[in-house]
């Protein structure tokens, strides 16, 4: 196993391409959740969850029933005289398994932690429509990643989102302090703060992971 | 009268990106040309009129606790039919494009009209408010994009407008930029409708 190849993925996907910052995937969750602390924590640990779930179950699928490899089940089930195309279904297939997935963990949050689950309201099913989650098995797709990379692709991805959501819950409690503008308060004030985290990110672009 | 009111509401009324700040992630990740946005709103609205479509004329036929995952289907199912249809007829665009286009099923305007709007509407109706919301979004694109492109790349459709010795401003076409712009926006509209309710107040 090469580790320094899960390395550069993991640093890769927490600073280089964080979702929010650099490749602004998972916005709506981003800019609902982010105001106070405690539910910025539960929302990530959330997320990042389902993140890792869904690289694992998507690679699975993907290898073992849409991608036409020689290990796909219905060549051998239907003794076919090529592997099948199904990368087609690609989209269905994966937002089908997400919205499974998520309902999954409410009904798990919902039994094990009442308070969390009443501070993330309404977001919780809203991560089957967060795109981060379809965003991650699509790039790993793309990417060609292996079952490993895959999650590890899929945990950094989760903990990246994380860092982005505490560090905008920490400056929008202060913000509660501040004198902002009567038109800026609220969504305008939380993009432009983004945009302002977004740029600092921009500088670890410089970082070269060799 | 009515159905040009179901269109209308989508443009500026309750434009889905600047008054319900709904489908944020292509808004912000696609608009840095004009181009490309106007390329993505046009596949959006595709997409929310024939989901809008097909949704109201099945929604008498759908149990209210499954309706989600069958919306989600349907939506998925256009969107594969743009995918296919983009990445053939229009690779460039596909190219730039880029992910954003299968995400287009996790847009949340396209499910919010579903489950506000089409799932309880006749069929008409439902096709001009998916149109008038799409048309609202490409809008969106359009002044997000037109406003990037234009300080970013000092380009509008690809065409220069500024003389050779314009510096453009790099980080506009860049994430950070978006962020920036998008919450400047919002932030006119707000104190614009203050203004308005003002007026109406005072009279």
């Amino acid at each position: 196993m090469d580790f320094q190849a899960l390395l550069i993925i993991a640093v890769g996907a927490i600073f280089l391409n964080n979702f929010v910052f650099s490749r602004i995937l998972g916005i709506c969750p981003y800019v609902g959740v982010s105001a106070q602390l405690d539910s910025a924590i539960g929302m990530g640990v959330a997320v990042t969850f389902v993140l890792s779930m869904a690289s694992m179950v998507a690679w699975v699928i993907y290898t073992y029933v849409l991608a036409p490899t020689t290990v796909n089940l219905f060549y051998h089930i239907f003794a076919l005289q090529a592997p099948p195309d199904l990368t087609f279904l690609n989209t269905i297939v994966f937002i089908l398994v997400i919205a499974a997935l998520v309902q999954f963990v409410e009904m798990v949050i919902q039994k094990t932690s009442p308070a969390l689950y009443k501070s993330l309201g309404i977001y919780l099913p809203l991560i089957t429509t967060n795109c981060a989650v379809l965003g991650v098995a699509l790039l790993n797709v793309n990417a060609q990643y292996d079952f490993i990379e895959s999650l590890v692709h899929g945990f950094a991805a989760g903990v990246g989102f994380t860092i982005a959501l505490v560090l905008m819950a920490g400056i929008r409690e202060k913000l509660e302090l501040a004198d902002v503008p009567q038109a800026m308060k609220g969504l305008p004030i939380t993009f432009v703060l983004a945009g302002l985290i977004a740029l600092a990110f921009l500088g670890f672009s410089g970082l070269k992971l060799m | 009268m009515s159905l040009w009111k179901e269109f209308s509401k989508g443009l500026y009324e309750q434009n889905p990106v600047f008054k319900q700040a709904l489908g944020c992630c292509p808004t912000l990740a696609v608009s840095s040309t004009v181009s490309n946005g106007i390329g993505m709103g046009l596949a959006a609205t595709f997409v929310l009129v024939c989901s809008n479509l097909l949704i109201s004329m099945l929604r008498k036929g759908v149990p209210a606790k499954i309706r989600i995952p069958i919306y989600i289907v349907v939506i998925a199912t256009f969107v594969t039919i743009i995918d296919l249809a983009m990445a053939g007829f229009t690779p460039d665009l596909y190219a730039r494009l880029g992910i954003f286009v299968p995400l287009i099923v996790v847009n949340c305007i396209i499910l919010g009209r579903a489950e506000a709007y089409a799932g309880k509407n006749k069929v008409l109706p439902s096709m001009i408010d998916g149109l008038g919301m799409g048309i609202g979004f490409t809008l969106a694109l359009l002044v997000l994009g037109a406003i990037r492109e234009v300080i970013g790349n000092g380009t509008f459709l690809g065409i220069p407008v500024f003389g050779v010795d314009f510096e453009p401003v790099m980080v506009f076409a860049l994430p950070p930029g978006a962020f920036i712009i998008i919450g400047f926006i919002l932030g006119f509209i707000a104190w614009l409708e203050k203004k308005r309710s003002q007026k109406t107040a005072g009279k």
